[in-house]
C-alpha cells in the first residue's frame, strides 16, 4: 500500500512542509512517492527526489498546474490514485484548495490538518480553534488528508529517488488565471520560520505596525505575524494572519507585540517552543501561555528590547 | 441571477469550547450559538450582490437541528429573500453536505453557490471544494473580492504570499475568507419583517441521500495545556532569558 505526497513547491524548490508532510505519510507506508505539480518544475522535481525515504518522483507540469488551478491538480491525482491507498497535502492554503476535491471525486471523507498519524487509518486533527483533538478512524478505502506541517519534524536529505514525467491531465476548462500579487520579501517565509514577531491591535495604524514590527522582525531575522484585529485594520496584509483561520505557526520563537490572545489567534501559535508576550495589560489572555511575559507598553518595551538586543550582539 | 447560500448554526465565535469529561465530544448544552462566521459573510457578500443588481433572489439553506430555523432567521433578517432548513439531528461529514447542497441544488437550480471557507466547529474548509466537485461547477475559494459580469465571477483570492484572481464560468462555487466583506447588523424592522419571510422545512430523508459517516470518532480530548510562564521586568531581563535559559537567541 503506497501512499502519495503532493509537493509544496514553487517550481525551483520544494518546501520544507513537504519534508514534514513526507514524514507524516511515512508513518503510514514505507513505499513514499511525491507529485510535483507545477510549470517549470525539474529542480523542485529534482531536489524532492534527494528527500530520504522517498520511492519515485514524479513530475507533472502544465500551465494550469502552474498556476495551482485546484481542478487541474483533482483531473491528474485523481486517477493517479488506482496506484495509491492514501493522498496526503501540506495544509497550506493551495493544500485546503485542492485536496478536497480529490476526496470528493474518490468519494471518501477527508481529514482535514492531521496532527498525529495513529496508524494508516486513525488520525488525529484539531477541532475547535485547537480547544479539542479529535481521534478519528476511516472507514474508507483510501484516505485524503491534509497534514498540518508545523507538529512533523522534517524528512531528511540523503534519498535518491528516480523522478518520472507524467502527462499532466487535462487541466481546468472553466477557470482562467487572471492575475497573481505576491508579496515580495526578505524574510523568512511565515510558516516554516524560526522566529516570528507578531504585532496586534495595539499599533494603531499600518505606519506604526511597519516602525515597530519591521526593524525587530530584521534584528531577529523574524518573519511578521500579526492578530486577526490589526489584519482586519488593514495594518498588515491578509496573509500575515496567525490563528485558526489564518497561518499555524510553531517557531522557535514566538514574540507577540500588543496581542491580547483571543482564543483563534492561541490556536494558530500555541504549539511555539517558547512564546514571549508584551502587553500593558497584565490581564490579557496572551500571558496565560506566556513563557515570558513583559507587562509594558509597546512603545517604551520594544526601543528597549532592540538596544538590549544591540549589546548582546544582535 | 438566483444565489443559494449555505448557513451553518455553530458555537459562538466568542465562546470556548469544553471538552466532555467522557471524551465523547464537545459539551454544547447551554452554549451559546450563532451563525458560522464565514457563512455570515458569505450571506452578506450574497446580498451585497442582490443590493448591486447582480442578483435577484438570495436563498439561504441550513442542514441542521431545529433551532438552525434561528440561524435562517438571521441570514433573512440580514436581507435574505427565502430560507430552507433541511432537518436533521445527525451531525453530517463535509461529503455529505455536500452531497444533501447538491440535491438542494438541483431542485433550487442557483447560478452561483456562496458560502463560508470553512465552520469553525469542525475547522474542515472542505464542503465548497467537494460540492464543486460533484456538481462539476469550477470552484473559487478564500475570496477576498468577488465581481460578477457576464456569466462570470472574478475572484482575487487570498493565497499564501498574497492574492490570486482567477475568472470562473457561471455557474460556480465560490468561498468566503474573512476579508470579503463586514457583515451587517440586523435593524429592528428587518427582524421583524423576517418573521415574515417564507422558510421551508424539509426532512433530511426526503432527498434520498447516503449521508452515513465514513469516520468513527474513537475520542475528543484535550489538549495538553500550555502553563503560562513567568513575567520579567524589563526588556534587558527578557533577552537575558531567552539567551541563557530559553536558548532561543
Amino acid at each position: 500500500m503506497a501512499v502519495l505526497v503532493i509537493a509544496d513547491h514553487d517550481n525551483a524548490l520544494v518546501r520544507e512542509t513537504t519534508h514534514k508532510t513526507v514524514t507524516a505519510a511515512l508513518k503510514i507506508s514505507p513505499d513514499v512517492d511525491i507529485l510535483v505539480a507545477g510549470q517549470g518544475a525539474k529542480g523542485a522535481a529534482d531536489q524532492a527526489a534527494k528527500i530520504s525515504g522517498v520511492r519515485k518522483v514524479l513530475l507533472a507540469e502544465s500551465d494550469a498546474l502552474g498556476q495551482g488551478i485546484a481542478e487541474a491538480f483533482e483531473a491528474l491525482v485523481t486517477p493517479l490514485m488506482a496506484n495509491y491507498d492514501a493522498v496526503l497535502t501540506p495544509a497550506t492554503s493551495q493544500g485546503k484548495n485542492l485536496s478536497p476535491r480529490i476526496a470528493a471525486k474518490l468519494d471518501v471523507s477527508q481529514i482535514s490538518d492531521v496532527i498525529e498519524v495513529v496508524d494508516a487509518k486513525t488520525f488525529v486533527r484539531p477541532i475547535y480553534a485547537g480547544n479539542a483533538l479529535e481521534t478519528v478512524q476511516s472507514a474508507d478505502a483510501k484516505q485524503v488528508l491534509t497534514v498540518r506541517p508545523t507538529v512533523f519534524q522534517p524528512a531528511g536529505e540523503g534519498g535518491s529517488a528516480t523522478v518520472e514525467s507524467i502527462d499532466a491531465g487535462p487541466g481546468a476548462a472553466k477557470t482562467e488565471f487572471v492575475s497573481q500579487e505576491l508579496v515580495k520579501s526578505e524574510r523568512p517565509e511565515l510558516s516554516g520560520a524560526k522566529i516570528v514577531v507578531s504585532g496586534g491591535r495595539a499599533m494603531g495604524s499600518a505606519e506604526e505596525f511597519q516602525r515597530v514590527i519591521e526593524p525587530l522582525a530584521d534584528k531577529l531575522g523574524a518573519a511578521i505575524g500579526a492578530s486577526r484585529a490589526a489584519v482586519d485594520a488593514g495594518y498588515a496584509p491578509g496573509d500575515s494572519q496567525v490563528g485558526q483561520t489564518g497561518k499555524v505557526v510553531a517557531p522557535e520563537l514566538y514574540v507577540a507585540i500588543g496581542i491580547s490572545g483571543a482564543i483563534q489567534h492561541l490556536a494558530g501559535m500555541k504549539d511555539s517552543k517558547v512564546i514571549v508576550a508584551i502587553n500593558k495589560d497584565g490581564d490579557a489572555p496572551i500571558f496565560q501561555v506566556a513563557d515570558y511575559g513583559l507587562v509594558a507598553d509597546y512603545k517604551t518595551a520594544i526601543p528597549e528590547l532592540m538596544d538590549a538586543l544591540a549589546k548582546i550582539g544582535k | 441571477m438566483k444565489l443559494l447560500v449555505p448557513v451553518k448554526r455553530v458555537i459562538d465565535y466568542n465562546v470556548k469550547a469544553r471538552v466532555k469529561a467522557d471524551q465523547s465530544g464537545v459539551d454544547l448544552a447551554n452554549v451559546k450559538m450563532s451563525m458560522n462566521p464565514f457563512c455570515e459573510i458569505a450571506v452578506e457578500e450574497a446580498i451585497r450582490q442582490k443590493e448591486k443588481g447582480t442578483a435577484t433572489e438570495v436563498v439561504v439553506v441550513s442542514i441542521g437541528p431545529v433551532q438552525a430555523q434561528e440561524t435562517l432567521r438571521t441570514a433573512l433578517a440580514m436581507g435574505a429573500d427565502r430560507a430552507l432548513l433541511v432537518q436533521t439531528d445527525q451531525d453530517l461529514e463535509p461529503l455529505a453536505v455536500a452531497k444533501v447542497l447538491q440535491a438542494v441544488i438541483a431542485e433550487e437550480g442557483p447560478e452561483l453557490v456562496l458560502m463560508g471557507k470553512q465552520a469553525i466547529d469542525g475547522d474542515n474548509n472542505a464542503t465548497g471544494q467537494m460540492l464543486s466537485t460533484l456538481l462539476g461547477w469550477p470552484q473559487a475559494t478564500f475570496a477576498f473580492k468577488l465581481e460578477i459580469e457576464g456569466g462570470k465571477a472574478k475572484v482575487t483570492r487570498e493565497v499564501d504570499g498574497g492574492l490570486q484572481t482567477l475568472e470562473v464560468t457561471l455557474p460556480a462555487v465560490v468561498t468566503a475568507d474573512l476579508r470579503l466583506n463586514e457583515p451587517r447588523y440586523a435593524s429592528l424592522p428587518n427582524i421583524m419583517k423576517a418573521k415574515k419571510k417564507t422558510l421551508d422545512v424539509r426532512e433530511l430523508a426526503s432527498y434520498g441521500v447516503d449521508t452515513t459517516p465514513r469516520l468513527k470518532v474513537l475520542k475528543v480530548s484535550e489538549p495538553a495545556g500550555r502553563k503560562g510562564g513567568i513575567k520579567v521586568e524589563t526588556a534587558a531581563d527578557l533577552v537575558d532569558k531567552l539567551k541563557t535559559e530559553a536558548g532561543v537567541l
